[in-house]
């Protein structure tokens, strides 16, 4: 039986491969590389969410915001720091943090302190509307400072200026931390609450992402930043590589663009692979078996004294983890940070769709679903142009409907998306790999 | 000497009447939430796009009677299209509910499962709307913008301070009362609206009763249809219409079920109000507030708002955080815990 | 009957039965098959072997909804109101499929509990304990039926009150229609029972009046405390 499954899987991947090389002879092979480059990418992420939910359950409707957190961790680790933003407004941006660290404390005496009763509501109300006017008093005038700095080129402050690739696990900690938080608050409550609380998170995050310019720049976006990889420019220029695209017999500036590449689906893979093979190693260790032990029966776990909320916050906290590591891997691949391209439905239930299409609580089926599902959305938008082109072939060229059709033609993805979803709830609800 | 009854007009202008409309938006569109989660207890992440299909609806009528020349003039011409949106939105809900709800109410499946399916609705009325009216910005209220005019009511009135309340306003605070109290005597009078509140209340001894279950649930998103197309056309009038907006509402319609308990329909009108005032009171600029009521040295110089417009959607998700601390049943009693 | 949940069987050829106006009472030992010999009459679950019959027709495969219809009324042991809705509003559910006029009958059940038309505007779940069960036995009389079942009604309500619940079920039995019901009280369920069933492991142990099993020894010795 494990090995129909086995077979099965590898001949999926197979396939996998083969359309990916299809699309390397057919268009083009940076191309491909581009795609897979992402598939690796969306592999993670969707290893990620299936921790969450295919271990344990849990819905998490906010990727995008975990995704983000790993993105603005690229910034804040690679970028070189802005001298004279930080001795503009460092200190006032420093003194802020510090009074909002305070009143933290100041609020959580006072609740301890205080009688419960409408006393304690007015005063913790009080001091915290006072602590907001007193950081602000700092806090406005040292961003109005940063962001003076040079506004066309940088006007933030900038990052640490260390390697981006650890950044990787920074974006993790980064959505490990806030997911700590969100799952403290939404976790033990009923499944629609945790869906709700993680929409929100994210909308939040990004809303902050696009606006607090003086740590992200906000949407003037943060671009060129510094690659674990090496540049296209500069190999072209090597004698090495010169000669070594000769002997290949391909063109200098195709196999610059391709070796990159190459590189980074390098980088992915490995991680992808120590995620994989650590998800893999968690699943069948006796921490594993208790997740979906939990997972498919709450009550009984919980009458033999299993505590569900405290694994659930584990699980939570790795899953976000993980998608946050995918998220600065995004940023590095992209060269840049816009806030503007955080999505929902992009980042968030793109991902869905590949865990429940690959095959819920299986991590293979995770990684497949990442690969098949990036896939179909990239290859989705030529294809229904050219559906929509042969439809409406026989309308005039003029005509309203059928530029109105080629136009909407890229919205044809989303919809295709949610019709994969719905069918294969339904009628495969397992994956195309399914939990052993 | 007019310094009080001045600032108490600039904030009936930008918190108290923008408050009521937002507020009366947010109500109604809590209320269809509030109702599915009743009935077929999950919360339906389609219903922000359930509202953006029926506005789209609306606006698509609206257009057709306006190239028709028909108008209801001072009134918009949407409040005329309004039906024929509803209509549509029924025929697209109970269509979702027989090809996608319905099989997993067979299988009795969990919840989550529910959830994730109205995800993937989401996701086909999210592109359906996108692909027949695109993602821009449209705008469709038409007929007298406003009931009264700021200059105006400066002249009428003699004060600095003047109270703009346009018409899309006082129609969406109408259309509220009226929505809630015909839904109200609908739950509370009559045999069919009775049948839902006893299924919502023991599904068990609902069965026992008699009470066809199917039928239950075909009434509620048929209210659902309703409320949400009524509440995408207010909001769709008073400001504009734009599909990821109506998106993007779901945060703060969810916020106001669950803050008011969800499954409980009073408590949803009751969130609704809560949520859309604390947004317009946090993110309110108090500067010229302050500067009536303040002697003239002590007026501040900053615009003294809590919070930039930017982040309202904090707002929603903090007052959701605490109810989930502090009371997850919510303020009046819903069904979830 | 024979029937159980799933694979295991856990009534054994076991018969129950009651005629218009009486009362019968189903009692045993815990795990004795119960509720479960009340299921299996209402259609909640299968059963494998056997029929039931409803003024000698056979209704054994109908689903519970069809059982109201034709005149079995059911009041579960627990969750048997509903708390958001008026006394009245409860009444009027429960009369749910019928179609003609339901005040009368509404009159009556206020006639056999006073109490309740006191409080008929108030939601079900303010009421106590034993007013619930009054509510919830008024609800299932609302389709006018033929025949009443009760599991367990005295359920975690006060001895007084057990009484006075009591003294109404006679009440209604003399109205002309028959009642099951499982007791744990099993003293003074007998008591009031035309028919007594003793069920141990799903069988039928002890079937007679419900005075001559309260004089039976080995009855009283086993299932009465002596």
């Amino acid at each position: 039986m494990i090995k129909n499954f086995d077979t099965r899987a590898v001949l999926l991947f197979a396939a996998m491969f083969a359309a990916l090389a299809t699309v390397g002879f057919a268009q083009s092979w940076p191309l491909a590389l581009a795609i897979v480059n992402l598939c690796l990418i969306s592999a993670i992420m969707s290893l990620g969410v299936n921790i969450q939910w295919g271990y344990a359950g849990l819905f998490n409707v906010g990727v995008m915001g975990f995704a983000a957190l790993g993105g603005v961790a690229g910034v804040l680790v690679s970028v070189p720091p802005v001298t004279e933003a930080w001795q503009a407004g460092g200190s006032g941006i420093g003194v802020s943090l510090m009074l909002a660290i305070g009143t933290i404390i100041v609020v959580i005496l006072a609740a301890r302190h205080v009688p419960p009763g409408n006393t304690r509501r007015l005063v913790l109300a009080a001091i915290i509307v006072a602590g907001i006017f007193l950081i602000r008093a700092f806090f406005d005038p040292a961003v109005e400072l940063i962001e003076a700095v040079e506004p066309a080129k940088t006007g933030y402050l900038g990052g640490l200026g260390l390697p981006i690739v650890l950044s990787w696990v920074v974006g993790g900690i980064l959505a490990a931390g806030v997911a700590w938080i969100i799952g403290k608050i939404a976790l033990g409550l009923r499944s629609d609450y945790l869906a709700i609380a993680t929409l929100g998170i994210s909308e939040i995050i990004v809303a902050m992402l696009k606006n607090e310019d003086w740590l992200t720049r906000g949407v003037k976006n943060v671009s060129g930043l510094p690659r674990p990889v090496p540049y296209e420019v500069n190999l072209q220029q090597s004698i090495w590589f010169q000669d070594w695209a000769e002997t290949l017999g391909v063109g200098v500036v195709e196999f610059s663009s391709i070796y990159v590449k190459l590189c980074y689906a390098g980088l992915f893979t490995i991680v992808l692979l120590i995620v994989l093979w650590l998800s893999q190693r968690s699943l069948n260790s006796p921490w594993g078996r208790m997740m979906r032990a939990i997972r498919d029966n709450e009550v009984a776990a919980s009458a033999m004294g299993k505590n569900i909320t405290g694994r659930h916050l584990q699980v939570f906290i790795l899953g976000s983890a993980v998608v946050g590591i995918a998220g600065a891997m995004l940023t590095t691949l992209d060269g840049q940070f816009t806030p503007a391209s955080y999505q929902p439905l992009r980042f968030t239930f793109i991902i869905w769709v590949m865990v429940i299409v690959g095959g819920s609580g299986n991590n293979w089926g995770a990684v497949l679903g990442g690969f098949v599902i990036w896939f179909c959305w990239i290859e989705a938008e030529p294809v229904g142009l050219w559906l929509m082109d042969v439809l409406t072939s026989g309308m005039d060229e003029g005509n309203g409907l059928r530029k109105h059709l080629l136009n909407s033609a890229a919205h044809m993805r989303l919809m295709t998306m949610g019709f994969i979803l719905l069918l294969v709830l339904r009628f495969s609800p397992r994956g195309l790999i399914p939990e052993k | 000497m007019d310094g009080p009854l001045n600032s108490f007009l600039l904030l009936s202008n930008f918190v108290l009447v923008p408050g009521m409309a937002y507020g009366s938006q947010l109500a109604i569109g809590a209320l269809g939430v509030t109702l599915v989660y009743g009935i077929l207890r999950f919360s339906n992440f389609a219903h922000g796009d359930t509202m953006a299909f029926g506005t789209m609806a609306v606006i698509l009528v609206t257009w057709l009677l306006q190239s028709w020349g028909v108008s209801i003039s001072p009134l918009p011409t949407a409040l005329l299209a309004l039906p024929f949106g509803i209509i549509a939105t029924i025929a697209l809900l109970l269509l979702t509910d027989r090809w996608v709800y319905r099989f997993f109410r067979r299988e009795k499946a969990a919840p989550v499962v529910f959830l994730i399916a109205s995800v993937g609705v989401m996701f086909v009325m999210n592109g359906l709307v996108r692909f027949i009216i695109g993602p821009n910005d449209q705008r469709f209220a038409d007929g007298e913008r406003f009931i009264i005019k700021a200059r105006e009511f400066k002249r009428l009135t003699g004060m600095s301070e003047g109270v703009t309340f346009k018409t899309s306003q006082g129609l969406t605070i109408l259309t509220a009362v009226i929505v809630v109290a015909a839904l109200f005597w609908f739950l509370n009078r009559t045999r069919a609206g009775k049948s839902m509140r006893a299924y919502s209340d023991n599904e068990d001894l609902a069965l026992l009763s008699g009470i066809n279950p199917e039928r239950v649930v075909m009434i509620t998103w048929i209210l659902a249809a309703a409320l949400a197309t009524i509440a995408g056309t207010l909001y769709g009038l008073d400001k504009s219409f734009k599909p990821f907006t109506y998106f993007q509402l779901l945060l703060p319609i969810f916020a106001s079920a669950i803050v008011g308990g969800l499954g409980n329909p009073l408590g949803a009108i009751a969130g609704g109000f809560i949520i859309a005032f604390s947004e317009v009171t946090v993110t309110y600029a108090y500067k010229k507030f302050l500067a009536y009521n303040l002697p003239p040295d002590w007026a501040p110089e900053s615009l003294m708002q809590l919070l930039s417009t930017d982040y309202k959607f904090a707002v929603s998700f903090v007052i959701l955080v605490l109810v989930l601390l502090i009371r997850p049943t919510g303020i009046f009693k819903g069904k979830a815990t | 009957m024979t029937g159980g949940y799933g694979g295991a069987d856990i009534l054994h050829d076991c018969t129950i039965g009651v005629e218009q106006g009486e009362i019968a009472v189903i009692v045993g030992p815990n795990g004795a098959g119960k509720s479960t010999a009340m299921k299996a009459v209402f259609g909640m679950l299968s059963i494998h072997q056997g029929t039931v019959q409803l003024d000698g027709e056979d209704i054994t495969r109908l689903n519970p909804q069809d059982r109201v219809a034709r005149g079995m009324g059911f009041v579960p042991q627990s969750q048997n109101v509903f708390t958001s809705m008026t006394v009245e509003e409860n009444l009027e559910m429960g009369a749910f499929i019928r179609r003609d006029d339901i005040s009368d009958t509404m009159n009556q059940v206020f006639d056999l509990f006073p109490i309740l038309k006191e409080k008929r505007r108030q939601p079900a779940g303010e009421l106590s304990g034993g007013q619930r069960q009054q509510v919830a036995v008024g609800r299932a009389l609302m389709t006018q039926p033929k025949v009443l079942m009760l599991d367990e009604p005295t359920a975690g309500v006060s001895p007084i009150v057990m009484d006075e619940l009591f003294d109404r079920i006679i009440e209604v039995a003399r109205s002309g229609i028959a009642i099951l019901m499982v007791e744990q009280n099993a003293r003074q369920a007998l008591n009031i029972a035309d028919k007594g069933y003793v069920l141990v492991q799903g069988r039928n142990r002890y079937t007679d009046t419900g005075a001559a099993l309260l004089d039976n020894p080995e009855v009283r010795k086993a299932f009465l405390g002596g």
